[in-house]
């Protein structure tokens, strides 16, 4: 535990053989798992002679659909990675009984918590969320791109840089052993003296960056470019959850950020913000990281719940019920969510006042999310429900969030909490929520909005079978875990004495397989999908009968969104345009003026993400040189002028006529 | 279709799996504990839970009727495409979870401040009020990595990795750790609070049964946390007696040199049993200044509260290379720490004992005590300070 100081060498830093973890033979198979995979993609992207295009039409694309699927891509290549990390845990505990250490070790199981964790918020959860946002707001508000088309390339590749970072930690080096949220004296330097700390400090700082600027774009996006005649209370209720959540965002992340570099600041240059000598609180830290994680989760959850509403309204033929009283409901969580931040932390003494203040703010949010239910209630009330693969997750959240927003109730009740506070209980709870709510959401979206990225249907047989097995499956996994917390067993254990236990978590195992076969099913739907694309084509654009403006254009969209910015004269603007018979216009296109791609983005965060390397190995040179070239970098772009160009009104017209003829031969 | 009857069959046997756990009579020590703090918080759990299924229960049911009953080929019942509001539903929508969330709130601010850990324990079991003169057993509690120390100022005795106190009788925890957060907990006995480092918690609680319980830490605190369990018995008086005798027969004392020892990382520790313990250690541990040299927090506190030392002070900041500061010693890794001005003897009475606690229920302020009621002394909730660095 008494650091022994590494030997630091001016040319590699901390960095040496030694950092490579050759002793950890599961950790080797991964990574020679890896780099075969690796090279056979870099072969064939090779051999296809892909990479120009890719550079061309993807890295560099300032395209927000494009930077969406991208962001998207992002998310489910971390999602298999924390997911593998969610059945190694599950593996773990279902073994280590009966003085059995199980297969892991104290450091490595650390890390894979740790690692799932981390990953799971901020490299599955966000890019999920902020990839679907990009693709999905500049539409349905009818606008031609986001505000700051250069900034969101940027920030794409900035979350990419910190997932990066937390995947080479994998292989160079350690991750934190500390918990996802990283709480001091613990986190410090004198507790985890390795570098795994400071690959979360940095990954979580690059990627923070991204995350902050993608709000600001998206906040002024939706309140700059929408379409003439769409008031704000004409925008769809997922624009509207999506503006709150970048709300939150932008007011957040920088919290997170201050705290994340004031540990930094105990760590590297042996500042006492969070130590126990000189005065330091680690109380402080939990309080502030807190004030980002609580916002955190309804940063989240909020984009999912516009999901629902434009879901279960599609789906049902109706109208969403409600609209105002949703919009308001919306408003009212985002502004209570900054204050229940302490809920995390009962057990800290903050005092009874003070716990039953922010136990009763928590329940106070349970109102107007209560509200949203009923509204989505309603909404299918009275309705024609047709049961897609969108519809089913939907209401499969619906049964599933009920029972994770009960628990969540339970847990804000202080005395209540002290009993269940970091047991499995707790765990079950905020799986309950993030896999009944975040996820189900997603997988809602995905199945949802699918046809209009790449115009062929998504196949429902796949997508049935991976329903089938997700939903159960998070029963079977996760039940098991809420009696455990009834019966006192505690989060993040790697060992257990109760052998009376082990049957829960062979049960929690046999979920987690279950989930397995789910997204295993989930790949081969789309895997089947894009073979078969040519029978679940979707030429109309609409395959769904929808009711906002993602639908009014084709299936995928032109790069110019709309060749006519459309004129807002209802809520659901598309079913108003369908009802009330609106010709799609067929000429009199003009010259459309549009960004140019860069490669800015790319080499910037690059060299962010080098800083953070370096930063972490303590190659000094190398961070002063990457900072050098950054700055020089970023000054270096504002000359660039060549930043747009038009879209001639011919090719316009040929795109549009194109259409035509497609809708024409769909009738 | 006999056919397909035992598939159908084990599918149902697990599905039911999780709720047959349930029922197996699984030890729910959260929910069946045996001190009763415990009991009256896993009673919340229950109650909160029937409370919320007065509206889970209706809603989930909604939706699979609803679902049902307008899926899109039911052609005879209602579609009412444009009907999307409704004043009387909005109304009924936001009250409903409103009133339930008015039940939970008033049950929450009564119960958190009556089962407030830094309360001074009013009674030890429905009916049962703590006598006036009733002294609850102080047990100092240090976590450390990764084992829990118990320290037993009234007996004069410490023990690592096994607590025990007499069925019945009132206890006083005071919690500290000595490097890292983790969080003090036995589900048998009352709710956990963390025990963090330079900060004391204090907990009140009390058994009600006898018997052997499970403690641990709830706080991820490092790689041997999940080995950092003790045992918790619950004894009748003879037994406790006997208990304390054994650590006295154990000999050995633990005085700043031997904490010192015992503070460094190991795992697994098996039980050890002090006879003897140095005065004011649990002090010196949440201030800080267990080892011999180094400034206690709360004359530090008190000297930066007299406006510190200006630059003076700096020239008080030892390495632990310095020849001045103590060698050999385990200095939490640290490369500096404060250096001691004047060697003090660690004053145990600094402390005060929080004030006893009003038996009468709560009452909202300036609200007349219900009749009978003995006259206030004391606020209702013991008005100690919140964790602090103490002094």
């Amino acid at each position: 535990m008494i650091p022994q100081p590494a030997p630091v060498s001016p040319i590699l830093g901390k960095l040496s053989l030694d950092a490579l973890p050759l002793h950890e033979p599961i950790v080797v198979a991964t990574f020679c798992g890896v780099a075969l995979g690796g090279i056979g993609l870099v072969a064939a992207l090779t051999y296809f002679k892909l990479w120009g295009y890719l550079w061309k039409n993807w890295f560099t694309s300032v395209d927000h659909k494009k930077i969406g699927i991208m962001y998207m891509i992002l998310g489910l290549v971390m999602f298999l990675r924390g997911f593998a990390d969610a059945l190694m845990m599950r593996l773990q505990q279902a073994l280590a009984f009966n003085g059995s250490e199980g297969y892991l070790n104290a450091h490595h199981f650390d890390q894979v918590f740790t690692a799932h964790g981390v990953i799971m918020i901020f490299f599955v959860a966000m890019p999920f969320v902020t990839g679907l946002m990009n693709y999905i707001v500049p539409l349905q508000i009818g606008a031609r791109d986001v505000s700051f088309p250069f900034l969101n390339n940027f920030s794409f590749w900035m979350t990419t840089g910190g997932a990066v970072l937390v995947m080479a930690s994998l292989f160079v080096g350690e991750f934190a052993q500390t918990g996802w949220l990283a709480y001091p004296p613990l986190s410090g330097i004198l507790y985890s003296p390795g570098v795994g700390v400071d690959y979360y400090l940095w990954a979580l700082q690059v990627a923070g960056v991204g995350t902050t600027l993608s709000g600001i774009n998206l906040i002024v996006t939706i309140l700059k470019l929408r379409a003439p005649g769409m008031t704000l209370m004409k925008m769809p209720v997922f624009t509207w959850t999506s503006l709150c959540t970048n709300v939150l965002i932008v007011a957040s992340f920088p919290v997170l950020t201050a705290v994340l570099a004031l540990l930094g600041l105990d760590r590297y240059a042996h500042t006492n913000f969070f130590t126990n000598d000189f005065g330091g609180s680690a109380m402080m830290y939990v309080n502030l990281i807190w004030i980002w994680g609580h916002p955190e989760v309804y940063i989240l959850i909020l984009p999912l719940f516009g999901v629902f509403s434009e879901v279960t309204s599609t789906f049902s033929g109706k109208k969403l019920f409600g609209y105002s009283s949703m919009v308001y409901a919306t408003i009212v969580i985002t502004i209570l969510s900054y204050l229940v931040w302490l809920h995390h932390f009962f057990t800290m003494g903050s005092g009874a006042s003070v716990n039953s203040f922010f136990g009763i703010t928590t329940m106070v949010i349970s109102i107007p999310t209560g509200a949203k239910i009923f509204n989505w209630l309603f909404t299918m009330y009275r309705g024609r429900i047709r049961f897609e693969l969108p519809m089913m997750w939907t209401v499969a959240f619906m049964l599933t969030f009920a029972i994770g927003g009960m628990t969540g109730v339970m847990l804000a009740i202080p005395p209540a909490d002290f009993v269940l506070h970091n047991s499995l209980f707790l765990i079950a709870h905020f799986h309950n929520v993030i896999i009944g709510g975040v996820l189900f959401g997603l997988f809602a979206a995905i199945n949802f909005w699918w046809p209009k990225a790449f115009g062929f249907k998504l196949n429902v047989f796949w997508g049935k079978v991976s329903f089938w097995c997700w939903v159960p499956g998070f029963w079977l996994a996760f039940l098991p875990l809420y009696i455990m917390g009834l019966m006192g067993v505690t989060r993040r254990m790697r060992v257990f004495d109760d052998p009376s236990l082990q049957i829960f978590f062979v049960v929690a195992a046999l979920g987690a397989a279950l989930i397995a076969a789910g997204i295993g099913a989930m790949l081969v739907q789309f895997a089947v999908s894009i073979w078969k694309r040519e029978e679940l084509k979707d030429v109309t654009g609409d395959p769904w009968n929808g009711r906002t403006l993602e639908w009014a254009t084709s299936s995928p969209p032109p790069e110019y969104n709309f060749a006519f910015t459309p004129v807002i004269h209802d809520l659901d603007a598309w079913y108003d345009m369908k009802s009330r018979g609106c010709e799609r216009p067929l000429t009199g296109f003009k010259d459309i003026h549009m960004p140019s791609n860069t490669g800015a983005g790319v080499i910037l965060a690059g060299i962010s993400t080098l800083i953070g390397f370096a930063l972490i190995w303590h190659i000094w040179w190398l961070v002063g040189l990457s900072f050098v070239a950054l700055i020089g970098g970023a000054i270096f772009h504002t000359f660039n002028y060549n930043r747009d160009f038009d879209i001639p009104a011919e090719t316009v017209a040929e795109t549009e006529a194109a259409r035509t003829r497609q809708l024409a031969a769909g009738a | 279709m006999p056919r397909s009857r035992p598939l159908s069959a084990r599918l149902r046997a697990l599905l039911t799996l999780p709720a047959f756990a349930l029922l197996c009579g699984c030890d729910m020590v959260v929910l069946n504990p045996a001190g009763d703090v415990a009991r009256q918080q896993g009673d919340l759990v229950i109650v909160s839970t029937l409370l919320m299924l007065l509206i889970i229960i209706p809603v989930m049911a909604l939706v699979v009727l609803f679902a049902w009953r307008y899926r899109e080929s039911n052609k005879e019942a209602h579609y009412e495409p444009d009907w999307d509001h409704s004043t009387g539903l909005e109304l009924v929508i936001w009250s409903a979870p409103l009133l339930i969330i008015i039940c939970l709130g008033a049950i929450t601010w009564v119960s958190t401040h009556l089962l407030d850990p830094y309360r001074p324990l009013a009674r030890t079991g429905p009916n049962q009020p703590v006598a006036a003169n009733v002294k609850p057993l102080e047990v100092q509690v240090v976590a450390l990595d990764w084992k829990w120390l118990f320290i037993y100022p009234e007996q004069g005795i410490a023990t690592v990795n096994e607590m025990a106190a007499p069925v019945g009788r009132p206890i006083r925890f005071r919690i500290s750790a000595s490097s890292v957060m983790n969080s003090f907990y036995i589900p048998a006995l009352a709710g956990q609070i963390y025990a963090m480092p330079a900060m004391e918690t204090p907990l009140n609680a009390v058994f009600d049964k006898t018997g052997v319980f499970q403690g641990f830490s709830a706080n991820y605190s490092g790689h041997g946390f999940s080995k950092m369990r003790f045992k918790a018995h619950s004894v009748d008086q003879a037994g406790f007696d006997a208990w304390v005798a054994e650590a006295r027969k154990a000999g050995g004392n633990l005085d700043r040199a031997a904490y010192l020892q015992l503070e460094r990382p190991s795992e697994g520790d098996p039980v050890r049993r002090f006879a003897a313990v140095e005065t004011g250690l649990f002090d010196r541990v949440t201030n800080l200044c267990v080892q011999p040299g180094k400034m206690c927090m709360h004359q530090m506190m008190a000297l930066d509260a007299e406006g510190g030392m200006g630059k003076a002070g700096l020239h008080n900041v030892r390495h632990v290379e310095d020849k001045t500061s103590a060698t050999g010693t385990h200095m939490h890794g640290g490369k500096s720490f404060v250096g001691e001005i004047c060697a003090d003897k660690m004053d145990v009475a600094v402390r005060a004992q929080p004030k006893p606690v009003r038996q009468a229920p709560l009452a909202g302020a300036g609200l007349k005590q219900p009749s009978g009621a003995p006259t206030p002394t004391a606020p209702s909730v013991a008005s100690e300070t919140r964790p602090r660095p103490l002094s």
